[in-house]
């Protein structure tokens, strides 16, 4: 048996094309005759535009064309009127980038203005309960909270945040015909795809999304947004290709965002530390034209063996763009708050917050009442506890110091729903013996082009180096949107399914074959290494039977879908995370000085690249609890700090060295590859982490992300 | 109400739910039908002559003088391994090397580099781009990127890092490096690929 593919720490595959400059994003493809089109955005945050004056902007050298009537198109939002603050307004279409972004500054509007209310803390601003959310009760909450022994109750408020990937979204529109092919910066092509065709009344068919190389998205390409769709008919109207980037000020306004959240939550628990009783009450910012929601009462609902536990989601709709998900969307806010209070509790009850944890550990899914598929959290949470050296924590607040420094560990509990949804892909073998595996996957950072090679490798029987998974293009076969810790479990099980099924006509081919030393074998002693199918006594090999055959290459395709497993078993993903901070007492400053991470997400297929994505998001929860967050001027709608010198993100400096280890298991009931998703849990437990280790150095409770300086002076 | 196409605007435990999307057919404004396209020439004295050495080779642009070096690069000169990321010096994501020393080219307008010698990340490997820098090979082993689009930067400013000596310890790089930003989070592995470029050069 040869060494598997699966589980060798490989290099991502395209890094070399990464690293010298050649992987080709999605601004940076060439075509022939390209305009530059850059949008003008509205500046108030709510009314119309009463007259809008472009004669200036059209005499600036190089401008072509000025496009401020968008009636033919659906947009997210309202087209006939102003919902938000930086709204689409015009597009200004030139021969340079230099005089498309001078002609937009050019462009004037007046406004007929209304009364706009973008604070979601406003007065008198209702709240509603979102049809998707209803409230959520088991047991008797208030009974039980009433009688409880010892309580624990926070008001807990997390900011705004950005997505801010590195690449700015980037859309190239080309016209040939009917026919339109976009290059955009899209987590999901074939969305992009159907979405455009909606915006602009022509059929999906005509809709080519291509996406290969995707600078990041952490959730800010799920959605096509009006830069894609303004591109498209920018390109249609004017009748040559045209390319939109926004700014990085723009990209505040033309992207969704992690809404601004307020929570209360409450536990009761008996002094032997048994939680028996959990109310959660959370509320976000929305749209007033759309409606918004995301996993915030997932974990509290589900995490802990909670008997009476009620939940309550609200939103707030004022005059903001759409909320969107991003990393860990709405269970990484929830599980703060969870995590928060379970950390004030093991300190009220004087019980270690491992402990306490661990004396809560349900034995079935409350939610559903159904089986856990695998749930590895004791492993996760004694291998991180060891690894980390929590016992080396003072239980007593700010009793350790480093010279003037007060030191600090925190912990918390990660889960994330092991999402998988339906995939197909195509498995295609060629006469030299290498295979390619299509799916209109994408691949933003995490190595999806790698992980899935190797899960095809291994059921082709191939080595790694001749096997290319193909994606980044919406003519492949249907796949999820690249999002949601969905892809591995989704398109490697689709992969692994459709090379199965390849691997298996070969073999069929082979012993039917009078020519074929394998003639008359029983297929399932056909045993493929290398290439070559092989039984005890004989052997053949993909190449030959495609040359005996006259085929250049041998097509197949397969899907994969969870069909009703969800509703029988629950699989979840799981970690336990471990935090040391500094705090300077004086300055209030908060240093990580480090993270150790240890997740039970099933079977890992490329380790060395799901070590990277599980120490970057803790980059991400770095971010979150210390730094991050989006600040509006509620006067009028604008965002003050919509930059990336004044919106703060992780920079190396704020940065220990991270670890991660990964419990040795996997999930067959979950998906044929026994994986869990792991690109959204590594965010999920890291700011509780901190923000715990922060009240262990200090004795101060904070609850509003992010902990910045002046919340410790 | 019209059909929906915003997909997935929601990433819930077991359910993606499709918002609802009321979007009103009205236009928010009439404007005239598109002119024919042609423009205004851009006046002679709104364009310069750059010439300038790029990865070891003479080139000469016509440009706009409000065109930065970074979209001289991008644009004009086919080389876009030189990101973007803000435009506005914040990010790192555009650094090249000018005579030597790490840039933000989007800090740079193009006439500025009129007779200068710049390398960008196509222009670091030898032998044709066969022969890895090796702290590009570096980068590879120690998994110092995810979605690659800070990668250049990343590369071309440990390079001057390094050349700069400010690689005396993890925590030099790291003050160092911290001039470029990555959002996916890959800066332990960045570190590990600077530190061990530079014990071995």
């Amino acid at each position: 048996m040869a060494t598997p593919v699966v589980g060798q720490r490989l290099s991502r595959v395209d890094a070399r094309r990464k690293v010298t400059g050649a992987a080709t994003y999605s601004a940076e493809h060439r075509v022939e005759g390209l305009l530059y089109g850059v949008i003008v955005n509205g500046t108030v945050a709510r009314g119309t535009v009463s007259r809008i004056s472009v004669d200036a902007a059209l005499g600036h050298p190089g401008v072509l064309h000025i496009l401020t009537d968008f009636g033919s198109l659906r947009l997210a939002h309202p087209v006939d009127r102003i919902a938000f603050y930086g709204q689409p307004i015009a597009v200004v279409v030139a021969e340079t980038l230099e005089a498309a972004t001078h002609g937009a500054s050019l462009v004037e509007a007046t406004y007929e203005q209304q009364a706009a209310v973008t604070d979601l803390d406003a007065p008198g601003i209702p709240s509603q309960t979102p049809a998707d959310e209803p409230d959520y009760s088991r047991g008797d909450p208030a009974g039980a909270l009433a009688s409880a022994q010892v309580k624990v109750d926070l008001e807990l408020t997390s900011a705004r945040e950005n997505h801010n990937p590195i690449e700015l979204p980037s859309t190239i529109a080309r016209w040939q015909g009917g026919q339109l092919t976009l290059w955009d910066k899209t987590q999901w092509s074939q969305g992009a795809a159907r979405t455009v065709a909606g915006a602009l009344g022509i059929a999906v068919g005509d809709v080519r999304v291509h996406n290969e190389f995707v600078g990041g998205g952490f959730g800010s390409g799920i959605q096509t947004y009006d830069h894609v769709r303004l591109a498209a008919f920018a390109a249609r109207e004017v009748g040559k290709p045209v390319k939109v980037v926004l700014t990085r000020r723009q990209f505040y306004y033309g992207a969704g965002f992690r809404p601004a959240s307020r929570h209360r939550i409450a536990l009761g628990s008996s002094t032997a530390g048994r939680v028996n009783a959990l109310a959660y009450d959370v509320r976000i910012e929305n749209a007033r034209y759309q409606s918004y929601t995301d996993g915030l009462t997932d974990l509290p609902q589900f995490l802990y063996g909670v008997p009476n536990t009620r939940t309550a989601y609200r939103v707030t709709p004022v005059d903001v763009h759409s909320p969107c998900s991003m990393r860990g969307p709405g269970v990484v806010l929830g599980n703060f708050a969870l995590e928060t209070a379970m950390d004030q509790l093991a300190h009220e009850l004087a019980v270690d917050p491992v402990e306490l944890r661990l004396r809560n550990e349900p034995t079935q899914d409350e939610v559903n009442r159904i089986p856990f598929s695998t749930r590895k959290l004791r492993e996760c949470y004694e291998t991180g506890a060891r690894r980390f050296g929590w016992s080396r924590r003072h239980a007593e607040p700010g009793s350790r110091t480093d010279g003037d420094l007060l030191i600090g560990m925190g912990m918390a509990t990660a889960s994330y729903h092991n999402n998988r949804r339906d995939c197909s892909a195509r498995a295609r073998m060629h006469a030299d013996g290498t295979a390619e595996v299509f799916a209109a996957s994408a691949d933003m950072g995490p190595g999806t082009t790698t992980s899935v090679m190797q899960v095809a490798a291994d059921a082709l029987g191939l080595p790694a180096s001749a096997v290319t998974f193909r994606l980044g293009d919406s003519s492949y076969p249907t796949a999820p949107l690249h999002a949601a810790a969905t892809t591995m479990a989704s398109v490697g099980s689709a992969a692994h399914t459709t090379c199965n099924a390849l691997r298996a006509e070969f073999i069929r081919r082979a012993v039917a074959d009078p020519n074929s030393p394998l003639h008359g074998a029983n297929p399932a002693d056909v045993r493929v290494r290398d290439g070559r199918l092989e039984t005890s006594g004989a052997r053949d090999s993909y190449r030959d039977i495609l040359r005996r055959a006259g085929l250049p290459s041998l097509d197949i395709t397969g899907n994969w879908g969870p069909g009703d497993a969800d509703s029988k078993i629950s699989t979840y993903g799981y970690g336990a995370v471990f935090a040391e901070v500094s705090v300077d007492p004086l300055l209030g400053l908060v240093r990580v000085r480090r993270i150790f991470a240890a997740y039970d997400v099933g079977r890992v297929i490329s380790p060395k690249l799901a070590h990277s994505q599980a120490i970057g998001g803790m980059v991400g929860g770095i971010g979150m609890a210390l730094l991050e967050g989006t600040v509006t001027d509620h006067r009028d709608g604008r965002i003050v700090n919509a930059s990336l010198a004044d919106y703060l993100v992780p920079v190396n400096a704020d940065d220990p060295d991270l670890d991660a280890a990964f419990i040795n298991t996997e999930d067959p009931q979950a998906d044929p590859i026994g994986v869990k998703g792991l690109g959204e849990i590594t965010i999920v437990g890291v700011a509780p982490a901190i923000g715990n280790a922060v009240f262990n150095a200090t004795g101060k409770r904070l609850t509003d992300l992010p902990i910045r300086p002046e919340a410790l002076l | 109400m019209p059909e929906t196409f915003d997909e997935a605007t929601t990433l819930k435990r077991r359910t993606f739910v499709a918002a609802s999307t009321a979007v009103a057919g009205l236009p928010l404004l009439t404007s005239d039908r598109l002119p024919a396209s042609a423009s205004t020439p851009t006046p002679a004295d709104q364009l310069s002559t750059v010439r300038l050495t790029v990865n070891g080779e003479q080139r000469t642009a016509q440009v706009d003088n409000r065109t930065s070096l970074l979209d001289l690069l991008r644009e004009h000169l086919d080389l876009p391994g030189t990101k973007k990321g803000c435009d506005q010096g914040a990010c790192g994501a555009c650094t090249v090397l000018v005579d030597d020393r790490r840039v933000n080219s989007c800090l740079i307008l193009a006439v500025m580099a009129q007779d200068a010698n710049v390398t960008t990340i196509e222009g670091l490997a030898r032998g044709r781009g066969e022969q890895l820098h090796p702290l590009q090979q570096a980068f590879i082993d120690h998994d110092g990127l995810q979605c690659g689009y800070c990668t250049p930067g990343q590369v071309m400013s440990g390079v001057a890092c390094i050349a700069e000596g400010h690689t005396g310890s993890r925590a030099e790089i790291r003050e160092w490096m911290s001039g470029n930003l990555c959002r996916c989070g890959a800066y332990t592995n960045i570190v590990s690929a600077i530190e061990q470029t530079a014990k071995e050069a």
